[in-house]
């Protein structure tokens, strides 16, 4: 492996993330929660979120298991959010966790990096009602039963 | 199958026969070690191809003319080749479909949705790919069947003593098994299923998708009903499957897809079916991947079947060695006698799209996933697992670079 290869991938921002991730751990009680999957690769996460006064984020915490490009991902999306209104995170577009991110994904590696984001917005809309991304079409029906 | 001595296969050789291993993967020689996901394809495989496009294509069947008999007769000869490979009574129970997947669909279709009811049993394995699972529990769940999992010991090999349990006071009708496994590499004895499932009166059917390209198949020895395989995983084209059925049971069933060429005479109000097998074939055959198929076939019969399962037995006993060599890394799976050419393990606290990522960039290719066995993963308290293959063209360098590979793993995670 060229270090350049790697480095590249993993940098270490991401490694150090992954190995401490930050706010790590389910928060209970909390006024949002949500779980999800990435079925190609079986990586899970699950979030959950304490809100404040005007539906801003005040607190989160989240568990999962997976790669490290998913679970860094997702412990860089939990500080990023932090002092967002619901609504915000909501509309909030997938490339600023991808820039925050700075690394190049492959197609199958980027569902990995925007699993935790994916799931943030489901459990935003179970508890508040914000609207869930268009591309995710009739399947988020099915998601929002579970 | 003939059982003297095939001399010993040279895996360097064979190798020269795949254009796929002239190239470098991130400035690497290629180490391929996923062909139970799909294999690569021999120049004589891709060559007939050609050949057929180049000097034989046209529609097949009803054509008069020359090219359509050529055409006719490539597909035809195809058929004839798969049912030598299966030791099938008759050429007319080979079935051209897509794939496994669809070949299992169309009996769970045509038979299932005719043949199942409440109070019947459908059985399938712990162990299967979704692709002889999926099918069983959809439809069983449509005709009001009841669909039942056959359990699986710690080393994944099926529980034959829980058989008589999942019986239930029910009618077994189903049993859904794979020869090998595609995630385990476990080796099933289709045949005591096989005759389980005659006892209670059920059919048996075979997904023979990871054992075809790897061992003599003879469904008359397995027992089985139905027996579905895929060309591209034994050096075929993709698009190309083959269900295997028994002629009356094939006979008395209802049509899977139906339009052209699979009828007899179509009429304003009724059509009635075709023959075996074109009852089951609606519409353009694969014609040019079944040409290819059969090149396929012939290119894996030259190296026989019996050398190819004495070198992926002894690049399987390598490889185990090796990885035992690594106390970071858990293998899964049974034991050497009764495994294929697979090998599943676990980096310890690494994540296999992490592994299999940093294997990539030393141009070594494996598969990191639930390898389409969720319910398998599950039992063994996974959500993925990274799998190494093996096949005619593996050399032993290749289980090196990916053991020198997981110590790079081992560095930058750790």
């Amino acid at each position: 492996m060229t270090t350049g290869e790697f480095d590249q991938l993993y940098r270490e921002l991401i490694l150090d993330h992954y190995k401490n991730p930050r706010n790590h751990g389910l928060l209970d009680p909390a006024d949002a929660r949500a779980e999800g999957q990435n079925p190609l690769c079986g990586d899970e996460i699950a979030v959950t979120v304490r809100l404040g006064a005007g539906d801003v984020i005040e607190e989160v915490g989240f568990e999962g298991r997976g790669c490290a490009i998913s679970q860094a991902a997702t412990s860089m999306l939990s500080d990023l959010v932090k002092g967002r209104t619901a609504g915000e995170v909501a509309l909030m577009p997938k490339e600023e966790l991808l820039n925050e991110l700075g690394i190049p994904l492959t197609p199958v590696r980027l569902k990995c990096a925007i699993l935790g984001l994916g799931v943030l917005k489901l459990a935003l809309h179970k508890a508040k009602g914000t609207p869930l991304p268009e591309e995710w079409g009739t399947a988020a029906k099915d998601l929002v039963l579970d | 199958m003939a059982v003297t001595a095939q001399p010993a296969l040279d895996a360097y050789r064979v190798r020269a026969d795949f254009p796929i291993f002239e190239q470098t993967i991130h400035g690497k020689p290629l180490a391929f070690l996923d062909s139970a996901a799909s294999s690569q394809k021999p120049r004589q495989m891709l060559e007939a191809m050609v050949r057929f496009y180049e000097t034989s294509y046209a529609n097949v069947h009803r054509g008069v003319y020359e090219l359509a008999e050529r055409a006719t007769a490539g597909l035809e000869n195809a058929r004839e080749r798969v049912a030598t490979l299966l030791n099938a009574p008759a050429a007319r129970e080979v079935v051209f479909v897509r794939n496994a997947t669809e070949g299992i669909n169309l009996v769970a279709y045509a038979w299932g949705l005719s043949n199942l009811g409440p109070g019947d049993v459908v059985v399938a394995t712990e162990l299967e790919h979704h692709s002889n699972f999926v099918p069983w529990q959809y439809v069983a769940r449509r005709t009001g069947a009841d669909f039942r999992v056959l359990p699986l010991d710690d080393s994944g090999e099926l529980r034959l003593d829980a058989l008589d349990a999942l019986v239930g006071g029910g009618r077994v009708k189903v049993v859904a098994a794979g020869i090998v496994s595609n995630a385990l590499g476990t080796v099933n004895p289709i045949e005591t299923l096989a005759r389980w499932a005659h006892e209670h009166g059920a059919i048996v059917v075979a997904d023979a998708a990871q054992a075809a390209p790897h061992r003599t198949l003879d469904v008359q020895a397995l027992g089985c009903d139905f027996l579905a395989l895929s060309g591209h995983k034994m050096c075929g084209p993709s698009g190309i499957g083959v269900l295997w059925g028994r002629a009356e049971l094939l006979e008395a069933m209802e049509p899977f897809l139906t339009g052209g060429h699979m009828i007899r005479s179509v009429g304003l109000e009724r059509t009635t079916w075709g023959e075996l097998p074109h009852k089951f074939e609606a519409g353009t055959a694969p014609m040019a991947e079944a040409v290819g198929l059969a090149a396929a076939i012939d290119y894996l019969e030259a190296i026989g079947f019996d050398a190819i399962e004495r070198h992926e037995h002894e690049l399987t006993a390598y490889a185990l060695g090796r990885l035992s060599e690594l106390p970071w890394v858990t293998t899964f799976g049974p034991p050497l006698e009764r495994r294929a050419g697979i090998v599943s393990f676990d980096v310890d606290g690494v994540h296999p799209h992490d592994v299999a990522q940093v294997l990539d960039f030393e141009g070594v290719a494996i598969r990191a996933g639930h390898h389409c066995c969720q319910p398998l993963m599950r039992r063994l308290g996974v959500t993925a697992t990274n799998r190494a293959s093996f096949y005619v063209y593996t050399v032993r360098e290749e289980i090196d670079r990916l053991v020198e590979g997981l110590y790079r793993v081992r560095k930058a995670f750790s």
